[in-house]
């Protein structure tokens, strides 16, 4: 057993861009914000069917999504910034995936992962949504059916690409407004 | 005496003549036919008969036969005497157009359950049943999903290509 201190191999995230001098710190308010928001997403995972299975696996210590800051599992959409939509969603699910979305706060990223949940998957049939994009607006889409841990990861990396890149007003945009309505919140 | 397949039909043909039609026993399980309007009486005779105690519905279910003018809908039920551990299974008809079956309910609290299901999917009107609405589909939807007049694939989408997808 090593001492904490030891443990050398623990990455940083980079610092940002600003002016520097001794003891203090100058920079863009929205880098920070981005930079907090990215390494600290707080994912609600609605697994209904397989992909769940490899989203347990990914959070758990071989795949590990811990080391992307998204350890902390909610089921309080309130407190969530991330809905992680996986597996097949029946036409009588929507209406609940729908109201966990619009539960969520401001900032709020959406991810679908599987084939079911961005299209319906093999599930061409009667029951089933083909895609939860059409009823909530999805940022990140994994394929595979189910996809393996690391797409996962890498679909929550690419979530963090997004936050990271999303300025502070984007939410408060005519365009983003039209997209909201366009799905008929708000 | 153990209760055999020949036992039951003549104490059936005794009582109800010659009303029930298509007799066979694939697998070696008794079936027959019965006109739907005598549906009640039959469970409830097989019920309370002494010999033939058949208190057990196993499953109750529905056919589409669509080539079948004027009975299009089948409604089967499966019964089973627990002390004998018999089964059988009886059909019966009905058009399309007018789908009324009496319910089971009456003699069978457990057809509550698949009577509602036997109507969200194919819209057969139990009468007498005390809360026949969709129990698995969604409450919006309009038809009987599966009724053998629909394709078997989603239509509400436009981005399938049907070339690329095999429909």
């Amino acid at each position: 057993m090593r001492p904490v201190q030891y443990n050398n191999t623990v990455k940083f995230a980079g610092i940002p861009e600003g002016y520097m001098g001794e003891g203090y710190m100058a920079t863009n308010f929205e880098k920070v914000v981005s930079l907090a928001r990215k390494n600290s997403i707080w994912p609600l995972p609605f697994a209904t069917s397989c992909c769940g299975i490899e989203f347990m696996a990914t959070a758990a210590s071989h795949y590990d999504i811990a080391r992307f800051g998204s350890e902390r599992m909610s089921f309080s959409p309130r407190q969530c910034d991330l809905l992680m939509v996986m597996g097949t969603i029946a036409k009588k699910m929507g209406p609940i995936v729908k109201q966990v979305y619009l539960q969520m706060a401001e900032p709020r990223w959406v991810l679908a992962m599987g084939a079911c949940a961005c299209s319906g998957g093999i599930f061409d049939s009667y029951s089933v949504l083909q895609g939860i994009d059409q009823i909530i607006p999805v940022d990140v889409y994994i394929p595979g059916c189910p996809p393996r841990p690391e797409a996962v990861l890498d679909g929550v990396m690419k979530i963090q690409e997004l936050v990271n890149a999303e300025g502070l007003r984007r939410r408060n945009s005519d365009q983003y407004r039209e997209l909201m309505e366009s799905y008929g919140i708000q | 005496m153990a209760l055999t397949n020949e036992i039951i039909k003549n104490r059936l043909v005794e009582k109800f003549g010659d009303v029930l039609t298509a007799w066979g026993e694939p697998y070696g399980m008794l079936t027959f036919t019965a006109p739907k309007e005598m549906n009640l009486r039959i469970i409830q005779f097989l019920f309370d008969d002494e010999e033939l105690q058949f208190r057990f519905l196993t499953d109750l279910q529905a056919v589409h036969y669509p080539d079948n003018k004027g009975a299009q809908l089948a409604v089967v039920y499966h019964l089973h005497n627990l002390r004998d551990n018999v089964r059988i299974r009886f059909k019966v008809f009905t058009d399309i157009q007018n789908p009324d079956v009496f319910s089971a309910t009456a003699v069978f609290a457990g057809a509550n359950w698949m009577e509602r299901e036997t109507y969200d999917f194919y819209g057969v009107n139990f009468v007498g049943h005390p809360n026949l609405i969709r129990v698995l589909n969604v409450d919006e939807m309009d038809y009987f999903p599966m009724r053998k007049e629909y394709p078997v694939e989603e239509q509400t989408r436009v981005d399938k290509d049907d070339e690329m997808f095999g429909r």
